[in-house]
């Protein structure tokens, strides 16, 4: 059996395996152990099963095994694998999109019932974004507009995308000098699919480019547009207090766990889970309430939008049912671990599956119909109730919970910086300029059995942040760096820099921000845009000292994600495992050419300390390219430098 | 911000928006909704609320908004641990209490409409002087458009002892700083300690006592934000905009002398907002990460004997202190000082002595650079109470020196005299007026340092077009009327060769952007029969002006090809406009208020606007503050066209340019003047006859109707009837 201490820094692990073990229920750390030795061919990136001819294999030690049956070479391979990869993660954030768009439509309608604009604010800068004419139109017409575009977007064949005008000019410019603007969101993946079929595109370099196409249709396209209708449902988020990790489950009342992606149930979740009608009947069940928590991302969501306590990450998943308090974990789609049934099979929990795109054997399935939420929301709230009677004596809640501040948007921060009256990011400019910030690095991600569970994150963002890097953070990797105790302001005076900490108590924000689910590191990219925008720091993402991690990755989405940062100009550096190390032509692309052609580049480095020191490298070097790694000295101004001012 | 800050600053905003609601539900209950409330003199409302909010509080009822307004963007208390971000919040709060502050000081006219003097001075009985009203505003606003004044200290609380005030206040004096003072720190006031001591208080020596409350200090920033508004053409409600203009363009910071209240932070925060950082005396927490200002935010216990200097690096103001060798303080916040009555020392000139200043051309071996001669007693030499005839004499050579020069110079006499603390100088040439007070001759001032001061400031200023300089002072009474009879017949020379060019006969005309700094947009070109519309720069002015400074703001401009002789416009100025505009007007003409006129900054003497219905035009200066037929008060004419726009039907002007020959000659000329305040008519009395018989209507003036006469066009047209105005009679004028 896996080691709790050895397999994560969270005391919650150690706790619950051990009572995993005794219960006779098996852990992903268990299943991890019996896949050693992992098949090396398929770790390097270098076992094609594009077609009935295979598997082949390419001898990364230089044998006689250097082409597949067709020909390809380790290179091609490895090529075709990656973007594919970046097909995967792009189809499940632009599918997850696509879902958002489609109850957005309905809502604007007035076909979904229980939804309603939250914020016009984000819905008038998406119509200006889209071409939409305002005039005199209803926030309902605006809406309605608003969702059409949207949607249309996914399936889009011509043209380009309508955000990539969002990205910096110059950034635009090279992407159409490139031939990787996205025309729709779909078709660059279906285009991966098409060119990784066999005998298709076989120049490792032309393959990536496709990739690179897709993943900015993922970035600036399908993630970007789900969140931003996720804001305009919803509302943007502004920060809040919330807490985290396993000790938020309550012994005394019936514990309800969300988990997935998507906040379109979970949203509804959270206005039923209050009414009157379920509390009562949780009250004669014999609970003291009802306890609402998440779990992976769309536990980001509603963190960021109501503060409602995390249970855990993607690897706290099956142990969150181990302890034997969960009435139902409810889930929808992504990172959600088939295991999970079985797991729950020797529990009272129910694990309740609510979309037709995710079913798993063993789980009671409630569909979530946008047209019927709101009781779809009450059958799921009412079948937890139901169950608490169920549960048994065996049950070990940990004690472990934290404090943390979520909910950084980018609009957010932009008040957050000047207030109402002068809402901007130019304090952030000018102390990233001045050098109390260093730089800004984005730590992102998931969690992988393949390292200590938490320790890629919490160690690298330490190590950043000590060195006077603001790190914004989304996903699992939030979590995990909230469990440490990162994303309270008081971080900033014990863990960050003495230039990062002066900052952080001026603004009185964390050294760490939360910026939300995985889907929104579309937020990071707007926000790195704004910086651009307001001046002093280059004119291109890619000439901003900034850099990016997942040093826990696992899913394709992360791949995705990675790419559509390099795509942007960011550095960017994964831990665990890399898929293309098998090809030392395609890697050497990825790692160093991709820097000439597109201005950011891949990295990877399984030492999360020694990751961020290539992070703060990186920053250092486009610091000094920008000027800006020497004290400026205080500029004067006189009535003549005063007329040479230019108007606002 | 600092936490401790962000708390402090929340909580006493708060406070204060409690302490206006209450004041204002007690109001409401006496007056009633309906009851007029606001500034004295002024068309900005409750500026800040106008400004940032654009909104219009005219009666008591109007301020129930606001009250919502400020409870609105009230952020809630910082808490203790796991707070929230608070910078954003704080910033809010800081503005609420500016708003706050305005229905408090409004109310309180409301409850003793003399609790402020409403001038520029304090009274016998009452130091507060209150909000500027807006002929303040603009007559002090032009001089930090064009530099005299770089920028002001909001002050709040009160220094250690009187000594240390005073000490501080002619610091920031000497730097040419306003001193805004407001608040009390354990029962002393700033402005009270600098009155114990005989400082003389108010806006002509820039130490301007606003009020005794920590609500007063809102005054500083309605002054800020209407010098965005008037001189900078920023739209009310525009908050951005303001605020950032505030930043770029309004050198000021906030002095804390004192233990910091919890009010006093909320108003900290407002400042902030602003982009005018805080200096603190107590050691409060320090905000030093930039970004909101320009440098730090809050800088704190800085000993006194610093305060000025780190005030003026924080808030990145560079301000050039002349070195000028006189015993006395010496800065333009000490031109508006008076002596007076048991005060004076030396009295010259003004009628009860003869007195004259005259700057003439010599050959470079007649002139001994620096030497000041005096003939005749000097101030050690007379009794207290003595009056002296007086003749200043100076006489310039150089290379590059020419004729022209030399009234450019002369009339520098009057500013660098008054400069000197405890001098006092009014009027030039033969009409001047000189007096010495008794604390600057007991300081050591003498007559030398007359001829001093004005050696090494002219060389400083003007060194660039002459090479030496000396002074003859002459207070022997023959001496004196000997000079007074040469320096006449060369002021007639004078005159006569200016009153001889014309703009035909001239290529060159010269630009000035001075007032860029605050309106960036604003062109004035200069010819020699369209002075500037400040009317501080005639052409001479100009080209000397290019002489000295060949990089600075005034340029020659070669007017090119003529477009249109009628209405004045040439090929050569339209492309110096639209590039010194930065491509926002790329024409425009000299003689018409019709069509495309110059465009106007929130500096002009004058704004003249058609008046449709009497088929003529009126014009009224800003020192006037009532109604006119066009149905806008001089500084609303200001606000809407001012701003460095070209808006056809208005135009800003100087007072001499109504009688000079191109006014507005395109649409018919000085004949279809219909309406002037009855001051300016009176002002330019002489010359307007002088004009109006040339054109050969020698009774123009009595046509003119003023206010008199009647506010609106129905009234004059009458009048103009009855008189036989020249206008009714034109070609339609539109």
């Amino acid at each position: 059996m896996a080691d709790g201490k050895l397999v994560s820094i969270d005391k919650t692990v150690e706790v619950l395996l051990d009572k995993m073990e005794k219960d006779g229920v098996e852990s992903c750390w268990d299943r991890h152990l019996q896949q050693e030795p992992r098949c090396q061919y398929g770790d390097l990136g270098l076992c094609c099963r594009h077609c009935g001819q295979g598997p082949c294999q390419i001898d990364p030690f230089g044998g006689e095994q250097q082409k597949g049956v067709c020909g390809a070479t380790a290179e091609t391979i490895a090529a075709r694998h990656f973007i594919r990869m970046i097909a995967g993660g792009a189809a499940a954030h632009s599918d997850h999109g696509r879902g958002v768009a489609e109850v957005f439509l309905a809502a604007a309608k007035g076909e979904a019932k229980g939804y309603e604009i939250k914020d016009e604010q984000k819905l008038l800068t998406m119509a200006m974004d889209f071409g939409v004419e305002i005039g005199d139109k209803s926030i309902e017409e605006i809406a309605v507009e608003v969702g059409e575009i949207a949607l249309a977007q996914f399936g889009q064949q011509e043209g380009e995308l309508k955000y990539i005008k969002k990205a910096p000019l110059k950034r635009q410019e090279l992407w159409h000098k490139l031939g990787v603007t996205p025309r729709g969101v779909d078709r660059e993946i279906v285009e991966i699919m098409h060119r990784t079929h066999i005998g298709v595109d076989n120049d490792y370099k032309n393959l990536l480019l496709q990739g690179t196409r897709a993943a900015i249709g993922d970035g600036w396209g399908g993630s970007m547009i789900a969140t931003d209708l996720q804001d305009a449902l919803f509302g943007t988020p502004y920060p809040v207090l919330g807490r985290v990790n396993l000790g938020v489950l309550k012994e005394d009342e019936v514990n309800i766990i969300i988990h997935g992606h998507e906040p379109l149930l979970s949203e509804l979740i959270v206005v039923v889970s209050q009414e009157k009608e379920m509390l009562d009947l949780a009250t004669s069940k014999g609970a003291q309430g009802i306890n609402l928590v998440g779990m992976c991302c769309t536990g980001n969501e509603i963190l960021m939008r109501h503060g409602i306590p995390v249970a855990g990450d993607f690897l706290q998943q099956e142990i969150a049912i181990a302890t034997g308090a969960a009435e139902a974990v409810v889930v929808d789609i992504q990172c959600i671990m088939p295991s999970l049934p079985s797991v729950a099979d020797c529990y009272h929990t129910k694990v309740i599956s609510t979309s037709p795109k995710a079913k798993f054997p063993g789980a009671t399935h409630i569909e979530f119909d946008e047209h019927n939420a709101l009781n779809s929301a009450k059958e799921i709230v009412k079948t937890a109730i139901n169950n608490f009677p169920n549960r048994s004596r065996n049950v070990n809640i940990p004690k472990e919970s934290v404090d943390l501040i979520a909910g950084f948007s980018y609009e957010t921060i932009n008040y957050l910086l000047g207030g109402m009256f002068r809402a901007s990011c130019r304090p952030l400019n000018d102390n990233i300029i001045n050098g109390r910030i260093r730089g800004i690095a984005g730590v992102v991600g998931c969690n992988s059995v393949r390292t200590r569970h938490g320790e890629g994150h919490v160690e690298m963002v330490k190590e950043l942040i000590k060195n006077d890097v603001i790190v914004l953070q989304t996903g699992c990797s939030a979590i995990d760096c909230a469990k440490a105790g990162l994303m309270v302001p008081e971080a900033a005076g014990k863990y960050a820099g003495s230039g990062l900490a002066e900052v952080c108590e001026t603004v009185g924000i964390p050294p760490v921000l939360h910026m939300g689910s995985c889907v929104d590191n579309a937020r990071i990219l707007i926000a790195a845009t704004a910086v651009i925008k307001e001046g002093g720091l280059g004119d291109d993402i890619s000439e901003m000292p900034v850099a990016g991690a997942a040093p826990e990755w696992m899913s394709e989405k992360a791949i995705s994600i990675g790419h559509y940062f390099v795509a942007s100009g960011v550095y960017t550096v994964f831990g665990a495992n890399f898929p293309t190390l098998g090809s030392k032509k395609l890697t050497k692309h990825l790692f160093e050419e991709l820097e000439e052609q597109i201005g950011g580049m891949w990295g990877f480095e399984p030492d999360p300390v020694k990751a961020a020191q290539l992070m703060i490298k990186h920053i250092d070097k486009k610091r000094k390219a920008l000027g800006i790694d020497k004290t400026r000295e205080r500029v004067l101004y006189d009535m003549a430098m005063r007329r040479e001012l230019e108007a606002v | 911000m600092s936490k401790i800050i962000a708390s402090a600053g929340i909580r006493g905003a708060h406070k204060i928006v409690e302490r206006a609601e209450k004041k204002w539900k007690e109001a409401m209950d006496k007056w009633g909704a309906n009851e007029p409330v606001g500034f004295p003199n002024t068309a900005y409302f409750l500026p800040v609320i106008y400004g940032i909010l654009g909104y219009k509080v005219e009666k008591l009822g109007d301020i129930e908004w606001v009250v919502n307004k400020c409870k609105d963007i009230l952020p809630p208390f910082v808490k203790e641990n796991v707070h929230l971000p608070y910078l954003g919040p704080a910033l809010d709060a800081g503005m609420a209490t500016f708003f706050a502050e305005e229905v408090i000081e409004a109310i309180k006219y409301l409850e003793d409409p003399n609790c402020y003097t409403k001038q520029e001075d304090p009274t016998e009985d009452n130091l507060w002087l209150g909000a500027a009203d807006d002929v303040i505003l603009r007559k002090r606003g032009v001089e930090f458009v064009d530099g005299t004044a770089p920028g002001f200290a909001a002050i709040l609380g009160a220094a250690p002892t009187n000594e240390i005030a005073v000490k501080i206040a002619e610091e920031l004096q000497l730097k040419n700083l306003y001193v805004f003072m407001a608040a009390e720190h354990e029962g002393k006031r700033f402005s009270e300690q600098l009155q114990e001591e005989g400082v003389q208080i108010g806006w002509p020596t820039r130490l301007v006592s606003f009020g005794s409350d920590i609500s007063a200090a809102v005054f500083a920033a309605g002054f800020a934000i209407r010098a965005a508004m008037s001189f900078g053409g920023v739209e009310p409600g525009d908050f951005r905009k303001l605020l950032i203009y505030n930043k770029d363009r309004i050198f000021a910071f906030a002095l804390t002398l004192g233990y910091v209240t919890d009010e006093w932070y909320a108003n900290g925060l407002g400042c902030v907002n602003f982009g005018f950082p805080v200096i603190a005396d107590t050691p409060i927490p320090e905000i030093l990460p930039t970004g909101v200002c320009t440098y730090e935010h809050v800088v704190s216990n800085v000993p006194h004997d610093q305060i000025v200097q780190k005030a003026v690096e924080v808030r990145g103001l560079k301000v050039t202190v002349a070195e000028v060798p006189v015993p006395v303080a010496y800065g333009p916040a000490f031109e508006g000082e008076r002596v007076r009555g048991a005060d004076i020392y030396l009295e010259c000139g003004g009628g009860r002595t003869p007195m004259v200043e005259w700057l003439t051309t010599k050959e470079m071996d007649e002139v001994e650079d620096g030497k000041v001669e005096v003939i005749g007693p000097d101030i050690t030499d007379v009794q207290p109470k003595s009056k002296l005839p007086l003749a200043i004499c100076l006489e310039a050579a150089g290379r590059k020196f020419e004729k022209d020069f030399e009234p450019i110079l002369e009339r520098q006499i009057h500013h660098l005299v008054n400069y000197a603390q405890g001098v006092m100088h009014i009027g030039q040439r033969d009409i001047a007026w000189l007096r010495v007070g008794k604390g600057a001759v007991e300081k050591g001032f003498k007559l030398e340092h007359l001829g001093k001061l004005l050696y090494a400031k002219l060389h400083q200023d003007f060194g660039t077009v002459f090479d030496k300089i000396q002074a003859r002072i002459y207070t022997e009474e023959d001496k004196v009327k000997e000079m007074e009879e040469k320096a006449r017949k060369a002021y007639a020379e004078r005159d006569a060769r200016i009153e001889g060019m014309t703009d035909e006969t001239t290529d060159t005309y010269y630009s000035c952007t001075l007032c860029q700094s605050f309106a960036p947009s604003h062109v004035c070109i200069v010819s020699p029969e369209r002075t500037g519309l400040c009317g501080a720069y005639n052409w001479m002015d100009c080209k000397a002006s290019y002489e000295i400074n060949p990089t600075g703001p005034n340029q020659p401009v070669e007017k090119g090809e003529c477009l249109d002789p009628k209405l004045g416009m040439w090929k050569g100025c339209n492309a110096f406009v639209e590039k010194a505009s930065r491509g926002k007007i790329d024409h425009y003409y000299f003689y018409s208020i019709v069509n495309d006129p110059m465009t106007t900054c929130g500096c002009c003497e004058c704004i003249a606007a058609i008046l449709p219905m009497c088929n003529g035009v009126m014009t009224v200066s800003r020192d006037y503050m009532g109604e006119t037929p066009c149905g806008m008060k001089f500084t609303t004419l200001a606000g809407t066209v001012g701003g460095g726009l070209s808006t056809p039907g208005f135009v800003g002007h100087s007072k001499y340019n109504i009688c000079q020959r191109k006014f507005i000659l395109g649409d018919g000329g000085l004949k279809r003047m219909v309406w002037m305040p009855k001051i300016l008519k009176e002002e330019i009395a002489d010359r307007l006859k002088a004009r109006s018989e040339e054109i050969g209507i020698p009774n123009l003036l009595d046509m003119i109707a003023d206010e008199t006469v009647g506010i609106s066009e129905e009234e004059i047209l009458p009048f103009l009837e009855e008189k036989g105005h020249p206008a009714l009679t034109m070609d339609p004028l539109m």
